[in-house]
């Protein structure tokens, strides 16, 4: 996985709050037995009509948003299904960074054995970015040593991570290479009475 | 200070605790199936790793699965997934319910009903329904794809300790108010999202006295109010439903593992981060009108209006335009044309039996498609047994084999754009059902009887039916 350390980019604003998996990535796109190339299914039945033409008023298809990295939500993201599509689709689309007041645990979950970064603001911090977002112009950068998230016009504020997770993200570690030192343990467990008989 | 359930099994499945870090967990039981595992074996694959402990995985074929014709599946990306997780199960010896088995059906119907969820188990499966099993006093959630991989390489799972939340329901329900009322209500009236990072623990009268079917309804929901998971103590209700299943410990071990699940209860003086109290008799049987679960009112209830002031407007305007509803209009206004019976809500053996019930002498409305999908193929043949299959063939349904269908529509069951469907299952979201579709959850009876109608109906009014659910 790609370490992430000091990111910086553009953000596309989707000013909506509960905005399900089922939205983010789609059923009839699960079917791949692939990791990759979820990106251009990403939102796909918001981003394309029927005719598999563009829809003008989505805001993803918007010129001003086209080519920024950064997804800026309104509460709750990523509610519904564990589908770990979602947040592939979200990675090869070019969003490793999501910011929201809140997203849904699985959602969460699934973002950071990506490799991606949900961070949660307040809500007025969030209302604030997507206001100076607007236009497509305003860069932010986030520095995940720091738990840091700040814009040019002076913007900054502080994010929570848990300590684990920041370690994993910023050395980019693959978390099954770190359990299986824990083979020892593990087995002492299967083998401890403090087990039910299960 | 005593103990909830949901620390004693926490504490009891620690593999390592450390300052800093989640914990490790031990996971006793695994499901897996063919949508959210195929890149997790890849991974185990790629990296030349093995599987830990291929007993503690078991699997089943049911998103994809087709339920008519079920042996030719025409959909060629559909075919190439159920032939992977077949593979997979091969190369690394997991035992798969596949379309011949006996076994096969939804993996949150096929778990209970095998004696494979037992209390006080930590149970993990790539789908967000995980909660399901909760009923029996586990504690069961839903993971994604990189943490199957991680559970097939380990057995174990990093997770940060949840809150706890108690919710307890008193009281009595109303007739004709079921367990899937009682789930919907409280969603509709805490929110999508008031179970964030919590457990949730059902306590109360109301889930005492309910049975295991309507127990799993409302722990399968958990995850559309937020929380991973959701559970209830076991008890006497748990066990009777336990004994004798296929794979449920045998009878003298049977009653030694009772004294152990027993243990397991919260005790008296359990504190919880949060709790919640309602009164069940306040409980209407409900029906969603949005596009997500926690847009749903009474039967007896009217679509939200913009100046109600109740929700954000614009989300409220985006809802009510997919749904092609307008504000205020009465729930028994709305036109159903399409009722699905079926998903790992509301497709097992009791669901079937209340819907029949409905049913029984009466024939759907012309303008209404109607379908019922068994949760797994043991319902199906209990069913058959009972003589449903006839019964509901004779209002008008379509009888299908198990599997999700409709409940997402992965497989050919679709519901046509623009159109609405009643249905048993647990998302309403833009889509779900097909591109355009408008879903409406409901409980098996209200759908049964919005079958027969071509519309909702509060069947606490009519006089026919409110004397069967009485
Ligand atoms: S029935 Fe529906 S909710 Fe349940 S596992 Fe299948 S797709 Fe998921």
């Amino acid at each position: 996985m790609e370490p992430i350390t000091i990111y910086t980019g553009r953000m596309a604003v989707m000013d909506r709050k509960n905005v399900d998996t089922d939205q983010i990535i789609p059923k009839q796109f699960l079917k791949r037995i692939e990791r990759s190339g979820f990106g251009q299914y990403l939102f796909y039945n918001w981003r394309y009509d029927e005719q598999g033409n563009e829809r003008p008023d989505f805001e993803l298809n918007q010129p001003e948003n086209k080519g920024t990295s950064i997804l800026l939500a309104g509460e709750n993201f990523g509610c519904g299904s564990s589908r770990e599509h979602a947040p592939w689709s979200l990675l090869d689309f070019g969003f490793p960074i999501v910011i929201a007041p809140s997203f849904a645990d699985i959602f969460k979950s699934n973002c950071m054995k990506n490799g991606m970064l949900p961070i949660a603001l307040t809500e007025a911090e969030v209302d604030y970015l997507m206001t100076a977002a607007a236009g497509g112009k305003y860069e932010l950068s986030v520095d995940l040593p720091n738990q840091k998230v700040s814009g040019q016009d002076g913007f900054e504020t502080h994010f929570d991570i848990h300590p684990y997770w920041k370690k994993m993200l910023v050395n980019g570690w693959d978390e099954i290479s770190i359990t299986l030192q824990y083979d020892e343990k593990i087995t002492e467990y299967e083998n401890s009475k403090q087990r039910l008989s299960i | 200070m005593g103990k909830s359930i949901i620390e004693k099994i926490w504490d009891r499945h620690i593999v390592s605790e450390e300052q800093d870090k989640p914990d490790l967990l031990y996971v006793d039981l695994h499901y897996i199936h063919e949508v959210t595992s195929p890149q997790a074996f890849e991974g185990i694959r790629m990296k030349g790793r093995s599987v830990r402990r291929p007993e503690r995985t078991f699997a089943t074929m049911d998103h994809n699965v087709p339920t008519v014709n079920r042996y030719f599946i025409q959909d060629e990306i559909a075919k190439k997934q159920l032939d992977a997780l077949a593979a997979n199960c091969q190369e690394f010896g997991i035992h798969l319910a596949d379309l011949t088995s006996s076994e096969q059906g939804i993996v949150h119907v096929i778990g209970p009903e095998l004696g494979l969820t037992q209390p006080g188990m930590t149970i993990v499966c790539g789908d967000s329904h995980t909660s399901t099993h909760g009923a029996f006093g586990s504690i069961a959630f839903g993971i994604g794809t990189s943490e199957v991989e991680h559970v097939l390489a380990t057995q174990t799972i990093w997770q940060t300790k949840p809150k706890t939340l108690k919710l307890e329901v008193n009281g009595e329900l109303g007739y004709g108010v079921t367990s899937k009322d009682v789930i919907l209500y409280v969603i509709s009236r805490f929110g999508v999202d008031f179970g964030t990072g919590h457990i949730i623990e059902y306590c109360g009268e109301v889930f005492r006295n309910m049975s295991m079917e309507e127990r799993m309804t409302v722990c399968n929901m958990s995850i559309e109010g937020g929380a991973r998971a959701g559970l209830v103590s076991p008890d006497d209700t748990t066990y009777s439903y336990m004994k004798g299943r296929k794979y449920a410990p045998e009878s003298s071990e049977f009653d030694r593992c009772v004294e152990e699940w027993s243990q397991l209860a919260s005790d008296v003086d359990a504190v919880y981060d949060r709790e919640i109290v309602l009164d069940g008799s306040e409980i209407p049987p409900m029906v969603s009108w949005g596009t997500n679960p926690g847009m749903a009112t009474g039967v007896d209830g009217f679509v939200p209006s913009i100046t109600d002031g109740v929700m954000d407007s614009r989300e409220l305007g985006r809802a009510l335009e997919y749904m092609g509803l307008n504000e205020g209009m009465a729930i028994t206004d709305i036109p159903v044309q399409h009722v699905f019976i079926g998903s790992c809500t509301n497709s097992r053996i009791e669901d079937l039996r209340k819907a029949a019930a409905v049913l029984s002498g009466q024939h759907v409305h012309p303008g209404v498609r109607a379908m019922v999908v068994p949760g797994s193929q043991s319902v199906k043949k209990q069913a058959e047994e009972e003589g449903l299959d006839v019964l509901f063939k004779a209002a008008g349904f379509e009888w299908r084999e198990s599997g999700c269908s409709m409940c997402l529509s992965m497989n050919p069951d679709v519901v046509p754009a623009g159109e609405h469907c009643a249905s048993t299952s647990n998302r309403n979201f833009e889509g779900r059902q097909g591109a355009g579709a408008r879903t409406h959850l409901v409980s098996p009876a209200m759908a049964a009887t919005a079958a027969l109608y071509g519309r909702f109906v509060d069947i606490r009014k009519n006089e026919r039916i409110a004397e069967l659910v009485r």
